[in-house]
């Protein structure tokens, strides 16, 4: 055997490690930074150095997760926040993916819709918050409808420029091959549009949460929001911690998911990035 | 009596105020190939995008199978100079795109992808393919919604030298086992001459037809045989006359080499 081939020989079994044990290796790369933060964190107030109330010890703080799991309360809490999301998102999303579809598709729909849509999107999404309260009240039905509509604006706006990006010539396929109408919508521009859907739905999840924990924090006696609140007016920043982490674990998960249908559903895009985000 | 497949006729066809076409009109049986040839701006691939019932703005009449065309009937194919293959679908689904969504299956879809050589390839998403292998997804779409007359666009343009002649060869013979009538628009005139069983010159400026060569050379041709290079220097000869108010030929026939007429001309590789 010749000595190139000899010293290739690692690089080469390094490289036919079973893909599961090549995604911990990335996975566990992106443990690192969390894990000395924690060291320092935990020194830092082991030290005494800032008030315990204040900032409160990472083992500390696995105490308090460990009692809101016991007494149920993270999971009451947490799953009621999931389903107002759930439910905002898709009502927002479904109604964005309807409207943008006939605003691309239609230049009449397009200049009587457009402009108020584009202007109303201007408005920061928080402005909504009262004027909500104020016309719905405080129970669920603001909720859902300040989250759907955060999240209808992106999903809006993307589906509308997927749809307009559709490349004229293959529509021109499309309709050589005798499609029109319903069928040129589901066969061509929907397919040619997914790409852009995506990354509507994207932001969509994020002003979601956003407007989710807006309005929990200001009107709601349950979910991660009323826990953020509750933290605070009883002094107990570990609460106002773990919740923070919950929320960050809950938006990591959803975007995950996301981003991993939209790789079954793309993998004709060769999606590179898709992993790494 | 072969059966008349198309029958053309565009008296004026415009652009804006620019005049395109005038006075076109020509036949095409059923079965025969034949190839439209002539300068850039001659109005080609407008007469195709009229045939296709994709331009509809124009005077005249246009009849296949006595019927005029229209989208939805499917009688007319047209391929392109790029694949415009759709890029969400596999090269199974992109042949069997015409048949609809629920017919993958479909026994004509395995027939066309075996005959165009695709089999390896079936399941590879179009950004996979090298171009030559994507136009060849193409034509197998194209015969596959069945035309009775198959539109090509200069389709073969973009590939080399090499794999142009294969596939012209391959789709010669997919489409004369299948009986698919071929119109082809080059600006290749050996490409044309070889191809086509009837060469129609145009002219540009407005487009107009300034005059027709049959082949009739047997097939499967011999592309070193004499009498298609003097069919071509026909059809040069024909260019000539045709483009000298816009384009004149005869400075790409001065730089041919001094030992020009017609013998030579299968060697010389004119691109008009």
């Amino acid at each position: 055997m010749s000595q190139t081939g000899l010293s290739r020989a690692p690089a080469l079994l390094a490289r036919n490690r079973p893909r599961a044990y090549r995604r911990w290796l990335r996975f566990s790369h992106g443990l690192w930074i969390p894990a000395i933060l924690m060291l320092i964190w935990q020194t830092l107030s082991g030290s005494g150095w800032v008030s315990a109330r204040l900032l409160p010890s990472p083992s500390e703080l696995l105490g308090t997760l460990a009692e809101l799991v016991e007494n149920g309360a993270l999971l009451t809490h947490a799953g009621i926040s999931t389903l107002r999301l759930l439910t905002g998102f898709s009502i927002g999303a479904v109604l964005g993916i309807l409207a943008g579809t006939a605003a691309g598709l239609s230049q009449r729909v397009e200049t009587l819709f457009g402009p108020t849509f584009r202007t109303l999107r201007t408005v920061p999404l928080l402005a909504w918050v009262p004027l909500a309260l104020l016309w719905l009240g405080s129970g669920e039905a603001t909720k859902i409808t300040l989250i759907a509509i955060g999240a209808f604006f992106p999903v809006y706006l993307n589906v509308v420029a997927g749809i307009h990006d559709v490349d004229d010539k293959l529509l021109e396929v499309g309709g050589l091959f005798g499609l029109s109408g319903s069928l040129l919508i589901t066969r061509v521009f929907l397919p040619a549009a997914l790409p852009n859907l995506f990354s509507g739905l994207r932001s969509a999840l994020t002003f979601a949460w956003m407007l989710l924990i807006a309005v929990e924090l200001t009107a709601a006696n349950s979910g991660l929001g009323y826990l953020l609140t509750d933290g605070r007016e009883t002094g107990r920043a570990d609460l106002i911690i773990v919740a923070i982490v919950v929320l960050a674990l809950l938006g990591k998960a959803g975007d995950s998911l996301l981003q991993r249908l939209k790789g079954r559903l793309l993998d004709w895009q060769d999606v590179v990035d898709s992993r790494q985000s | 009596m072969p059966q008349q497949l198309l029958d053309l006729t565009v008296t004026a066809k415009s652009f804006a105020d620019l005049p395109v076409l005038r006075n076109v009109h020509f036949r095409i049986n059923a079965g025969e190939v034949v190839s439209l040839v002539g300068p850039r701006g001659c109005g080609k691939s407008t007469l195709l995008r009229i045939i296709a019932a994709l331009d509809t703005r124009f005077a005249g009449e246009v009849l296949i199978n006595g019927q005029p065309p229209s989208l939805r009937s499917r009688d007319v194919g047209l391929i392109f100079q790029e694949p415009r293959l759709l890029p969400w679908l596999s090269v199974a689904e992109n042949v069997g795109f015409a048949l609809g969504i629920k017919r993958r299956g479909h026994p004509l879809v395995a027939a066309l992808l075996s005959e165009m050589g695709l089999i390896d390839c079936a399941g590879a998403y179009p950004r996979q393919l090298s171009g030559d292998l994507a136009q060849r997804v193409a034509i197998a779409r194209g015969l596959c919604s069945q035309p009775s007359l198959l539109l090509l666009d200069e389709p073969f343009s973009a590939l080399d030298a090499f794999t142009r002649k294969h596939l012209q060869d391959l789709l010669l013979s997919v489409a004369s086992r299948r009986r698919t009538t071929l119109l082809l628009v080059t600006h290749e005139v050996n490409e044309a001459v070889y191809f086509s069983d009837r060469v129609i010159v145009l002219a540009s400026q407005p487009g107009r037809i300034s005059g027709e060569v049959v082949i009739g050379a047997p097939r499967p041709r011999d592309r070193r045989n004499p009498k298609l290079a003097r069919k071509e220097a026909k059809v040069l000869t024909l260019l000539s006359d045709g483009t000298t108010n816009s384009f004149d030929l005869s400075y790409a026939l001065a730089s041919a080499p001094p030992t020009w007429p017609p013998v030579q001309a299968a060697h010389l590789h004119f691109a008009i």
